[in-house]
């Protein structure tokens, strides 16, 4: 019995190393001049949309400021049990990071709790504009809907069935946001065109979220998008009726090259230049940002592979314009 | 609107869906039957279907052969299998927490794997549709049930298989002697430690194929923490089926056919909240379960392990 037990607690630390796997070693205490950030991410970091988002805008921002001796950056993903992230968050702010990033908005009521007893540290947490009012902590948001809305403006100019289908995970936060923008924008270019909004309950799991996208074509879409990490699937079951894909926080091209036409991608390292900014001239938080379409915060990027009509793609150039300069208005529920 | 729901399409698109759907509860269910008609509980399902997904979709990804990627699943099942069978058998741990500890390392591993061996989300051209002659050209009938991949036919084909081993073989009846009574089966010679070996490494097999049904067949890709809770599901599914492989069969094509139905009533927009419709499936499953649980009861030495008296 003796022998299980040690067993047992050997397999159950084994287990919770390797779940927290995405955590890397940290090293020694740097010189004061390295800049050094952590992340806690809810997700995989290759996972092709939120989480990929912020660690692909980690390692441009890594590549501006002149590699890894001038910016460091750890990260601990798929954290998506938010005691965990919060004993992850605590551990980072102990080692003296100089941000540490809350990639999630699961994890505000957790950095709350932390951030008070690190005065010193300067802490950010998104997607929100919420600091909670205190002076160490930023909070990040994107305007989804403006890229949503893009979407929706080619979506329906390309539907012909004049019916689009959405897979959503939960209606909340960053995924209603840009469902809610993509509605707006289906609606201001032709109202006749049908737009079915199914929220699956779930960021993971894959396999419902592709028989929502079968679905979707049964009832007669021919143009899909969907956001979060489980919509990977999907993906394949548009390709596979040849709909139309537009993507979203990632750029979603790679999946299927043939049908992926547009992807609002998120620029994160507008938002953490600025942030890493106020923060070295000592200002370490009590403000919010919001990553768009003006500041470069957002990017639509074009599947090079697909051929989208010249007209399509003026109009939605048009309209990214209008979004800047203000005259294009996006009426949100 | 709610006459949307009774229309042909509808009808063909929900036994369609509802089909795939219940492909991995199949094969981890019926893994699971086994191993839990001979005494074992296997919590660790989740786990070695999600090692499975990812040993069956990165080698496929390598090598672009989707036989020696299933394989694979199989072996990596195989092994979590025996070793599960070592814990359980051999060290008499607790199942439960065991199982667990299988669980998370499998959620760990396969996540530690993908991020390692690959940049990022990355799709396949996994087992193809398989439109059976004749059949699949029926109107209705021939979508639903003869153009499927063949994972998806081998599943269910499983199911009166599995029933055959467990009741008319006499490997079948020696399962169930060593679940109902250890001490009587190994009385009469029967090696409770063999036959529990067996079983707890046939289910993992079958839970490695399981996770192949999603990564190489029915979806063709790998993300973390695909399988979102499905391997709990199939335990749920085993004491929903009351341990038999056609109560199995039953319990997955309602929770799957419900699913689908609940896909349908977001996409006709009938007026009902999302969290509301996803919870539908769940509730109904519960509720069978309540209305039905005292008609049969578990194997004796469900978790109990096997030692023998001196």
């Amino acid at each position: 019995m003796k022998k299980s037990v040690w067993f047992l607690c050997i397999l159950i630390v084994l287990s919770m190393v390797l779940s927290a796997c995405g955590a890397q070693a940290t090293e020694a205490p740097a010189p004061a001049e390295k800049f050094r950030v952590a992340v806690v991410m809810p997700s995989a970091i290759n996972d092709l949309a939120f989480s990929q988002s912020m660690y692909d805008a980690l390692v441009r921002v890594q590549t501006e400021m002149g590699g890894p001796d001038a910016f460091e950056f750890v990260y601990s993903d798929g954290m998506f049990v938010v005691d965990d992230a919060a004993a992850a968050i605590r551990d980072y702010a102990t080692q003296g990071y100089n941000l540490v990033i809350a990639h999630g908005s699961q994890y505000g009521s957790s950095l709350q709790e932390i951030a008070p007893d690190f005065p010193n540290t300067s802490f950010a947490w998104g997607t929100t504009v919420d600091t909670f009012g205190q002076p160490n902590i930023f909070a990040y948001e994107a305007a989804s809907q403006e890229g949503g809305y893009i979407n929706g403006v080619l979506a329906a100019t390309l539907s012909q069935s004049k019916v689009i289908g959405v897979v959503g995970p939960i209606e909340t936060g960053d995924a209603k946001l840009y469902v809610d923008g993509f509605k707006a924008g289906v609606a201001a270019t032709d109202p006749s065109v049908q737009v079915n909004v199914n929220y699956i309950g779930s960021f993971s799991d894959v396999a419902l979220a592709s028989e929502a996208a079968t679905t979707h074509i049964s009832a007669g879409a021919d143009v899909l998008t969907g956001t979060a990490q489980m919509v990977v699937g999907a993906i394949g079951k548009a390709e596979e009726a040849d709909a139309l894909w537009f993507g979203t926080q990632s750029n979603q091209t790679s999946l299927a090259p043939s049908i992926v036409v547009a992807s609002q991608v998120y620029h994160w390292e507008v938002i953490l230049n600025e942030m890493i900014g106020l923060i070295k001239s000592g200002t370490l938080g009590g403000r919010s940002f919001t990553a768009n379409l003006a500041n470069g915060g957002e990017v639509m990027e074009y599947n090079p592979d697909y051929a989208l009509p010249a007209d399509a793609k003026s109009l939605a150039d048009k309209t990214v314009q209008g979004i800047i300069d203000g005259t294009i208005k996006i009426s949100l529920p | 609107m709610i006459q949307d729901l009774f229309s042909v399409t509808v009808l063909i698109g929900i036994l369609a869906s509802g089909i795939r759907l219940a492909t991995p509860y199949l094969y981890a269910a019926i893994g699971e039957t086994f191993s839990q008609r001979s005494g074992v509980l296997n919590l660790g399902v989740e786990g070695q279907m999600l090692l499975g997904a990812f040993a069956a979709f990165y080698v496929s990804l390598r090598t672009g052969n989707l036989w020696l990627g299933l394989l694979t699943a199989m072996l990596v099942g195989a092994v979590m299998g025996l070793a599960m069978a070592y814990v359980t058998v051999n060290l008499q741990a607790q199942q439960g927490i065991s199982g667990i500890g299988f669980y998370l390392f499998g959620l760990g591993m396969s996540d530690l794997l993908f991020q390692k061996l690959m940049p990022t989300v990355e799709t396949i051209r996994g087992f193809p549709r398989i439109y059976i002659p004749g059949l699949s050209d029926i109107p209705g009938i021939g979508e639903i049930f003869f153009s499927q991949n063949i994972l998806v036919y081998s599943a269910y084909l499983l199911v009166p298989v599995a029933w055959f081993v467990l009741n008319k073989t006499t490997l079948g009846l020696k399962i169930r002697a060593v679940g109902e009574n250890p001490d009587a089966a190994d009385s009469l010679g029967v090696s409770v430690a063999r036959v529990r070996y067996f079983t707890i490494i046939l289910g993992g097999t079958l839970s490695g194929i399981a996770g192949a049904s999603l990564s190489i067949a029915l979806l063709n890709v790998f993300q973390q923490n695909m399988t979102s809770g499905a391997g709990f599901i199939a335990v749920a599914l085993v004491y929903f089926g009351a341990w038999r492989p056609i109560g199995v069969l039953g319990g997955a094509l309602l929770f799957s056919m419900v699913n689908a139905l609940q896909l349908w009533v977001q996409v006709l927009n009938i007026p009902i909240e999302p969290e509301i419709a996803v919870m539908m499936p769940y509730v109904l499953t519960i509720l069978v379960l309540v209305a039905t649980v005292s008609r049969v009861r578990a194997p004796s030495a469900l978790t109990k392990p096997f030692e023998r008296e001196n």
